[in-house]
């Protein structure tokens, strides 16, 4: 399976060493954050900076969440990601059962139309979907925030392609012995498509936690943010105050970056599946 | 008369069908059909989002066009941005996927961190960035400078290097996504092809040229694309590394990309049938590449 093969000792001595370089330099930035995160102001602007913290302290922490509203914050973006996650796990398995098994009129037309909105850029409706949250009512509401992505066009698209390499066998069994069609879905399809449903998980939840240009423009009122709206919003007005700065960035990576460890061969998979991007 | 109603009874008997795609169908038309027609009605009028929108037909496409040097300081610094980023991500995440592919020790280390940035949101990435590249002497990255005897940089305040610092952390970021796709690409190339040009007498620099490159083309072509549908969309690093009182695009607007444009023009000047109109450049730029993609790489969009 492995492609194309390198030996002897000196290559291998320059793939290791740009390897580790390359490691390195991935992983300073994530240490600089964190070490910031915990020195004291006068360490912060010592000469020469130094990865070592002779007196590391969580005052940055503490001024943190005493200043701005923190919990909420975190709140905010784990309330919205999962609500959005779960209603697209739903709609999308829903519609994409719909567009692969079923035949009604009309059918291709409206998949394809879905489908070619994948080639919109989201910057051409920023303007008039602003107005819309605003003709509805919905700046400043976990409204804006939620309802408009509950069911992606992409998450629609993959549960269609995956389901339609379940046979068709299998609903004609469930159908003779009486399943409605909501009752197929549930107990034939669902089951049957748990790794789309995973991939299709993962990266919902993921694009909604980094999600920050559609809550910049719909969010206003400062309880309301979500965590990269917090932190933007953080490095504007606390901007110099590097190390209170850096524990919101903590705050902001960590949980992700836990997720992803945990799961990372199905990030990885998904990746290459799908081409998709956080 | 009864081949309507036939038609009908059709639908009626459909009708667990309709109810399964109606939720995404109806999102769909109320919250992306809705406002691209919004929108582009909008493109041709005068509209502060208070008022109505007064009808003024092509002038603000002429405006962007003709008169509007901003506009096009910000297409050049989106070009410079593309072409800046795209040629030295794409041959530092072809390396890394090669050298990850090899048979190594730590090989999943590797994978895994060079990964997480794309699992990072860009704004703690930025603000992280802003930080190194911060001032004259407690920046990291000008520390190193000084190290090895360069001068210091204001990176973020000068207007000559605050689109290259911006470059080069979206190559950072950008590698470990890059890699996993190359590496992806890697694994569709059949051993047997590598095993023939052996049998042919190959050394491993004929097989990389003359297999593996030409091989992972389509690859190259997906990987290439996608970097160019992002960096013309860029805005999110922009905002947070160059905002400050005065708006936007660092120092003499030297960081101004073409969405940050646009959002300065929608929602700091709410000229927002002018930012319509750039919107929907944004659009057909980004609906020609794709449609190049798609012409390209057809065989590739099997998902």
């Amino acid at each position: 399976m492995k492609s194309i093969k390198f030996q002897g000792i000196t290559i291998k001595a320059v793939i290791y060493t740009f390897l580790f370089i390359g490691a390195i330099s991935m992983a300073i930035p994530y240490l600089w954050m964190f070490v910031t995160s915990i020195k004291p102001i006068e360490e912060i602007q010592s000469y020469p900076p130094s990865f070592i913290v002779k007196n590391p302290t969580t005052l940055p922490y503490q001024d943190l969440f005493r200043l701005i509203p923190m919990w909420r914050y975190i709140w905010n973006s784990i309330f919205v990601a999962a609500t959005v996650t779960i209603a697209n796990l739903f709609f999308c398995s829903l519609a994409g059962y719909a567009f692969a098994k079923h035949k009604f009129w009309g059918r291709d037309k409206m998949f394809f139309m879905l489908l070619g909105s994948l080639m919109i850029p989201w910057q051409v409706n920023l303007i008039s979907g602003f107005i819309l949250m605003k003709k509805l009512g919905w700046l400043n509401s976990y409204n804006s925030l939620i309802i408009p992505v509950m069911a992606g066009v992409f998450g629609i698209f993959l549960c269609k392609q995956f389901i339609m390499s379940i046979p068709d066998d299998l609903i004609d069994a469930a159908k003779i012995d009486g399943c409605g069609e909501f009752t197929i879905y549930r107990l034939v399809i669902l089951p049957l498509i748990k790794p789309v449903l995973a991939t299709l998980a993962i990266f919902t939840f993921l694009q909604q936690w980094n999600n920050f240009i559609w809550p910049l423009i719909v969010i206003n009122s400062s309880h309301m943010r979500t965590l990269p709206l917090a932190l933007a919003v953080l490095n504007g007005q606390f901007g110099t105050n590097f190390a209170m700065v850096m524990a919101g960035a903590v705050v902001a990576t960590t949980p992700m970056l836990v997720v992803f460890l945990a799961f990372q061969k199905y990030f990885m998979k998904g990746i290459a599946m799908t081409g998709l991007k956080g | 008369m009864s081949k309507k109603r036939n038609f009908f009874t059709q639908l009626y008997d459909q009708r667990m069908s309709y109810i399964f795609v109606a939720p995404a169908i109806l999102l769909f038309l109320i919250f992306v059909v809705g406002p691209l027609i919004a929108s582009f009605y909008w493109s041709f009028t005068e509209f502060n989002g208070l008022q109505s929108a007064k009808w003024v037909g092509v002038e603000n496409y002429k405006n962007i066009f003709f008169h509007d040097p901003r506009f096009w300081k910000s297409v050049r610094n989106t070009v410079f941005y593309t072409i800046g980023v795209i040629p030295p991500g794409v041959i530092l995440s072809l390396l890394l996927a090669i050298g990850v592919d090899q048979q190594i020790r730590f090989k999943n280390f590797f994978r895994v961190i060079y990964f997480i940035p794309t699992v990072t949101s860009v704004i703690a990435l930025s603000v992280i960035w802003k930080w190194l590249f911060a001032g004259e002497k407690y920046g990291l990255i000008n520390y190193v400078l000084i190290l090895i005897g360069l001068k210091p940089i204001d990176w973020l305040m000068s207007p000559f290097w605050t689109l290259p610092a911006i470059m080069i952390m979206s190559i950072w970021a950008g590698v470990g996504y890059n890699m996993i796709l190359f590496l992806a690409g890697l694994q569709t190339i059949p051993t047997t092809v590598y095993e023939a040009a052996e049998i042919d007498g190959a050394n491993m620099w004929d097989k990389f040229w003359h297999i593996t490159l030409p091989l992972l083309k389509p690859t190259m072509v997906f990987v290439v694309i996608m970097g160019f549908i992002a960096s013309f969309q860029v805005f999110e690093r922009i905002y947070v590394m160059t905002e400050s009182e005065f708006g936007i695009g660092g120092v003499l607007d030297s960081a101004l990309t073409v969405v940050a444009y646009l959002y300065d023009m929608g929602f700091r000047k709410f000229q927002m049938g002018y930012a319509s109109a750039l919107g929907y450049i944004v659009f057909i730029v980004i609906f020609l590449i794709t449609i190049i993609n798609m012409k390209f790489v057809k065989s590739k969009i099997e998902y």
